[in-house]
């Protein structure tokens, strides 16, 4: 409501909207946090704790607002000027392209917190209906026939781009034994051909997909509430809120023999909290440092994400994680500019091999 | 038309049908207002109950659903008051002058109609979007307009801006302007001309447009949805709260905040029944 009263006052008193929101008292502190979709959980859970901390380490009071959407569309709100302080998104990209287009994030971004500022990952999964009545237990399961598969739009949505790169990943992984061929130009024809092949099968996947969401959120709800759907490709902690959360006993997670460390990172957008002065930057740096602390590494664990430091987290939590192989984005694709441009940009593969 | 010799033409073609196919017609109205009308309206009063009363006073009074309502109602309290303005004012315009170009602002007036709300939203991004014609100069000097209040402001006005005009003008130019030429020739100000003899002939139309600009200003999505950012708390209207709710999967939140809505929709209806109704007798009274 204040921001709301503020604006009635300063359009009342034909003042700038500056002098009543931003020349409040200096420990006040109101941060913005752009996210995407499935962290709308984590993020109610953690901004209390960390603004309980952060008063007790400096006496501050840190307000954080939210705003949640699909991962690019979040990004491309903060190029077209969302005043974010932090984001926290679903790709490494999609911070990039804030960095590039309006040079409020430094380039180096990745660097300034550990774990390429991923402060915890996740996978990839597949949520099927329970008692898996299609019986669907690997990637290769999805394109049989008769199987719809549900998964959001790569163009727009971060968790889909994971999607689209593990199923990847697999044919690759099926082709070529061993992955660390990749890098090997002996093996230039066995990986040609191989490419090929995941090609005509992520082709072939997205045939199985009766409709595209524009977020991970969306697609969720498409499969649990609408009951569109056989399978549902989904972060690994946005299954486990279907299975424990919403529709308990409905659902079973079906976990794939490869896929991807999908790995969401934060970043503070600097040009956008300067404007706020020291105090607020300090914060914002705080907000997402504190991420990696042990009480946030747990509370990340508690809300299905996989934490990067996990003696804190609590062994039920842990427990919950099952093992599979995984694969980073770097590792198969180079880094997430590269794989962008090349599967998901206007033009790219998605766009060739996507035919609605 | 004469209303009486009206009323008598329809009664006539009435009479023609069996009453087989008027009961069979009526019916297949009934059902299909209870189907896309009433169905909904109880589905949404049944989910925003599903967890209970408690449940969903819970959900009416929470900090981000009332700063939801105060927004959408401030929202409402700029846009309304301006368009009407605008309306009257163009209205007036239309229907008593002529002029170069007449026909094209009649046509321009419309334009909110025909395009997407979401192309509405989109086209403010351009013009006031950090990467836009402004270069973002707003923002950068305290001013900001997208995902602030201004710009779900200007967002909310684009798309209201036909309501009061649209009604206005068919009315105004049916009843011509023999009354005020009448009233400026024996001496009144012009002033004295739209209290006395202009308004109170189209005041029932004026309430009409101001009552279906006031709902559509309190329920606009699709342009909001574009420059709002969706911060809760800070630029969040009813309608994009009841999205959060859920996609946040609390549905019966979502549905409580929806029957705030669904009720703004239901005052509507009546309200726009009652000036209807006057309104028809006020026409009835002026031809006989």
């Amino acid at each position: 409501m204040s921001q709301l009263t503020s604006w009635i006052f300063a359009g009342a008193l034909g003042l700038s909207a500056l002098a009543a929101t931003t020349f409040a008292q200096a420990e006040e502190i109101e941060l913005l946090n752009a996210s995407y979709d499935p962290t709308r959980e984590l993020y109610q859970a953690y901004n209390p704790l960390f603004s309980h901390w952060y008063r007790e380490q400096t006496g501050d009071n840190v307000t954080i607002e939210q705003s949640h959407g699909g991962s690019g569309k979040q990004a491309r709100s903060v190029i077209d000027g969302l005043p974010a302080d932090v984001v926290t998104l679903a790709l490494g990209y999609d911070i990039d392209a804030i960095a590039d287009r309006t040079g409020k994030i430094p380039e180096a971004w990745q660097s300034a917190l550990p774990h390429n500022s991923a402060p915890y990952t996740s996978t990839i999964v597949f949520l099927v209906r329970k008692g898996n009545p299609k019986h669907i237990q690997d990637w290769d399961d999805l394109t049989k026939d008769g199987i719809e598969v549900i998964t959001p739009n790569p163009k727009t949505s971060g968790g889909a781009r994971w999607n689209f790169l593990a199923a990847w990943i697999y044919v690759l992984k099926e082709q070529l034994g061993d992955l660390s061929k990749l890098d090997d130009p002996r093996y230039a024809d066995e990986i040609s051909a191989a490419q090929a092949a995941a090609r005509q099968f992520v082709g072939d996947l997205y045939r199985h997909v009766p409709v595209l969401d524009s977020g991970a959120r969306g697609a969720t709800n498409t499969f649990v509430q609408r009951g569109i759907g056989d399978v549902l490709l989904a972060w690994e902690n946005e299954a486990f809120l279907a299975t424990e959360e919403l529709g308990e006993g409905q659902f079973d997670i079906v976990v794939p023999s490869v896929s991807v460390v999908a790995e969401p990172p934060v970043a503070v957008v600097e040009g956008n909290v300067e404007n706020k002065g020291e105090a607020a930057e300090r914060a914002a740096r705080a907000y997402l440092e504190h991420l990696y602390s042990p009480e946030a590494q747990a509370l990340v664990a508690a809300n299905y994400y996989r934490p990067v430091d996990p003696e804190a987290a609590s062994k039920e939590d842990l427990a919950r994680f099952p093992e599979l192989e995984l694969h980073t984005v770097d590792e198969v694709f180079g880094s997430w500019r590269e794989a962008q441009a090349t599967y998901f940009d206007d033009g790219g593969v998605f766009d060739k091999i996507y035919q609605p | 038309m004469n209303s009486t010799t009206h009323r008598q033409i329809v009664a006539r073609q009435q009479a023609d049908e069996t009453p087989l196919v008027r009961y069979l017609l009526s019916l297949l109205a009934m059902a299909i207002i209870g189907l896309f009308l009433i169905l909904p309206l109880v589905a949404v009063l049944v989910e925003a109950f599903r967890d209970g009363w408690q449940a969903y006073m819970t959900a009416i009074t929470d900090r981000y659903t009332r700063h939801a309502i105060g927004l959408t109602l401030f929202t409402a309290l700029i846009c309304v008051p301006l368009n009407t303005l605008f309306g009257v004012a163009a209205a007036w315009c239309i229907a008593r002058f002529d002029f170069p170009g007449r026909s094209l602002l009649t046509t321009l007036i419309d334009l909110p109609f025909s395009v997407s709300p979401v192309i509405a939203g989109l086209v403010f991004i351009l013009i006031f979007g950090a990467q836009g014609w402004f270069d973002g100069w707003f923002a950068a000097n305290g001013f900001p307009i997208l995902f602030a209040l201004p710009g779900i402001v200007l967002a909310t006005m684009f798309v209201t801006l036909p309501f009061v005009a649209r009604e206005l003008i068919p009315l105004m130019q049916q009843q011509g302007a023999e009354q005020e030429e009448a009233a400026i020739m024996l001496g009144a100000s012009p002033w004295q001309m739209w209290w006395t003899i202009t308004l109170p002939r189209i005041k029932w139309g004026l309430l009409y447009g101001v009552i279906l600009c006031n709902a559509r200003a309190m329920g606009e999505f699709g342009a909001v949805s574009v420059v709002s950012g969706h911060i809760r708390g800070s630029t969040n209207t009813l309608p994009l709260h009841v999205e959060i709710l859920y996609n946040e999967y609390q549905f019966s939140a979502a549905f409580a905040v929806a029957t705030l809505l669904a009720g703004l929709a239901i005052v509507t209806l009546i309200a726009k029944s009652i000036v209807e109704w006057r309104q028809q007798r006020q026409w009835e009274s002026a031809s006989s």
